[in-house]
């Protein structure tokens, strides 16, 4: 199992996510954590240790934890209910429909190890899907940052927002980016490099890589925009409209090619602005592999961005 | 505060006649918004009319101006196809004005065929599909727990439903932590959409299965005001479990233990005559 301790320059965006939840949870006595089973791979056990009454595990019991956490916000509280993504998504998605979004529910739902960090656990431990899920689920903000930052700012956001927010986070390292804006806002695409060839456009683990991407079509005379989407739901539709200026737009995700940030970005340009694009993302179940197996597999590499988008432009 | 009657239990029998009183007017309101929508719930809103009753017009202490007031006692209403009997009771409280409720499933209403908290002032969750109510319902309870706070959480759910995984992963949840502030009500009419919970998928012995999962158990007449007064008041140092027996189609003769009344709407003449039973 691909278990990715902090490593030279790289960070485990669990770390920035607690870190974050203990000091909000220390200046807001409101703010609860809901576990199903699940204090370990979410990392609060130093929260349970700072705020024991505060610390709701509910077992393994995702129906039950997503609507324990809507009870909790209509009893006062602002729940940061925590789980693998792929049992708190796919086990629960009607609670998160009915008692989350649809109900206007102050519940924050994280969604840890999401994308294909469990690696070698395979299709049932993989979340790919999430997006897809999630993302046609009115007043539900949807956010996916891209490395310890952003994943602290993703979070005092979600608690400063009355409202359901999904955070998607990952537990496969990534390095702390230099980002280009001074804060975090909902809504708001970060463009983190500029260029008038091509834009990638990436969210999560994959902007680092789009980074790395863009500076090999650097050396090769091409100059990509890197835009980080943070934020899918409320989408920033004129960054993507911008994107579309330079006439070949890809999207990076740890997700499937369906239905995620790439399809999000397709209905803005198919319907406003139609240009040259690719979706880079999973297939669909993946076989036997470690995550980076896999990223190298499906091309989710600074190499295979940079190969997708010469073959675009070369079209 | 409601503006219940409520003068202490030695004169529970004047306070049973009022909720009595109550209980026939959402009867007679909920079969008048079904005649008019011409479509609803009558099966499962006369079943638990006489819960409705009690809870909203003497058990709970809430302001219903004031629908958010973080010290309320709190009613979800599991079983939200029951749209007929619940959105009587929050207008007969004062949640809305009663004349609303002819707008039932019209075109934009706020009263949906299933119970909206962004639409309706007095809705604390949205439910439809079942099995959501006790798990949001054991959510609050916690919440109460932690602040030591001392509002109750009532939910209702239907039998059928408890058929539903989640309702026994809530059900563990409440008994482990002894949420001695949650009272579930399950309205026992033993009938399902189609047919009889026991040749469906079987839930006795459920008093049984509710003590396992640590909670209380009371087995009561579900139309007995009198008897789910004293239940509701019942105290315990466990989640409550309320088992009321009751019929569906309770009150008009012709709908008392159908299956097929749990969907559909009375015809002109069958409307007359269940308001003369209903008089």
């Amino acid at each position: 199992m691909n278990d990715p301790e902090k490593t030279d320059g790289l960070f485990d965006c669990r770390e920035a996510y607690v870190a974050t939840l203990e000091a909000l949870a220390e200046a807001d006595t409101r703010i609860v954590a809901v576990v199903n089973d699940s204090v370990g791979s979410s990392k609060l056990g130093g929260f349970r240790k700072k705020f024991p009454e505060r610390l709701i595990n509910v077992g393994i019991a995702e129906q039950n934890m997503i609507g324990v956490g809507a009870g909790l916000a209509n009893g006062g509280k602002v729940p940061f209910v925590s789980g693998a993504a792929c049992f708190l998504t796919g086990r629960a998605l009607e609670q998160i429909k009915a008692d989350v979004a649809y109900s206007q529910a102050n519940v924050k739902l994280c969604g840890i190890s999401s994308g294909i960090a469990y690696g070698e656990l395979g299709p049932t431990h993989h979340s790919i899907e999430d997006l897809a899920w999630l993302r046609p689920m009115a007043n539900l903000t949807v956010i996916v940052p891209s490395d310890p930052w952003e994943t602290g700012e993703a979070i005092k956001a979600a608690a400063a927002l009355d409202g359901p927010v999904f955070v998607r986070i990952s537990r496969m390292p990534v390095p702390a980016l230099k980002h280009t804006v001074e804060s975090f806002e909902i809504g708001k695409a970060e463009t983190l490099r500029e260029g008038g060839d091509v834009a990638i456009i990436a969210n999560g683990t994959m902007v680092c890589r789009a980074l790395a991407a863009a500076e090999a079509l650097a050396a090769d005379g091409v100059q990509a925009k890197v835009i980080n989407m943070a934020t899918l739901t409320p989408l920033d539709e004129a960054a993507i409209l911008d994107a579309a200026k330079t006439g070949a737009v890809i999207t990076v995700e740890e997700h499937s090619v369906r239905g995620g940030l790439g399809g999000a970005v397709a209905e803005v340009l198919a319907t406003q602005s139609p240009c040259s694009m690719r979706i880079l993302g999973f297939p669909g179940f993946l076989p036997t592999g470690s995550a980076e197996f896999l990223m190298e597999r499906y091309g989710l590499t600074a190499a295979g961005i940079a190969d997708a988008a010469r073959d675009l432009l070369a079209r | 505060m409601n503006q219940v009657h409520r003068q202490g239990a030695d004169d529970l029998p004047s306070r049973a006649a009022h909720v009595a009183q109550r209980a026939n007017w959402i009867r007679r309101s909920a079969l008048k918004m079904i005649f008019e929508a011409k479509q609803g719930h009558p099966g499962g809103d006369l079943s638990a009319a006489d819960i409705l009753a009690v809870l909203y017009f003497d058990v709970m202490r809430y302001d219903a101006s004031q629908p958010n007031a973080p010290g309320r006692d709190r009613f979800i209403m599991s079983k939200g196809h029951c749209t007929g009997a619940f959105y009587s009771v929050l207008a007969g409280a004062g949640f809305f004005p009663e004349e609303e409720l002819s707008t039932y499933l019209q075109p934009l209403s706020r009263l949906n065929g299933h119970p909206s908290r962004t639409y309706l002032p007095g809705v604390e969750t949205n439910t439809g599909p079942l099995g959501h109510g006790l798990p949001v319902a054991v959510g609050a309870a916690i919440a109460g727990q932690i602040d030591k706070a001392d509002f109750r959480v009532f939910v209702l759910t239907g039998d059928g439903e408890l058929q539903e995984g989640s309702c026994w992963e809530a059900a563990m949840t409440a008994g482990h932590r002894k949420l001695s502030n949650l009272t579930l009500i399950v309205d026992r009419n033993r009938l399902q959409q189609g047919a009889p919970t026991e040749e469906t998928v079987s839930l006795e012995p459920l008093a049984d299965k509710w003590r396992a999962f640590g909670w209380d158990v009371l087995e009561i007449d579900g139309h007995d005001p009198a008897a789910l007064i004293t239940a509701l008041e019942t105290k315990s140092e466990k989640p409550m479990c309320v088992i009321a027996a009751t019929v569906k189609g309770k009150g008009v003769s012709y709908m008392e233990n159908q299956a097929g009344w749990h969907h559909g709407c009375p015809n002109a003449e069958q409307y007359a005559q269940a308001l003369a039973e209903l008089s």
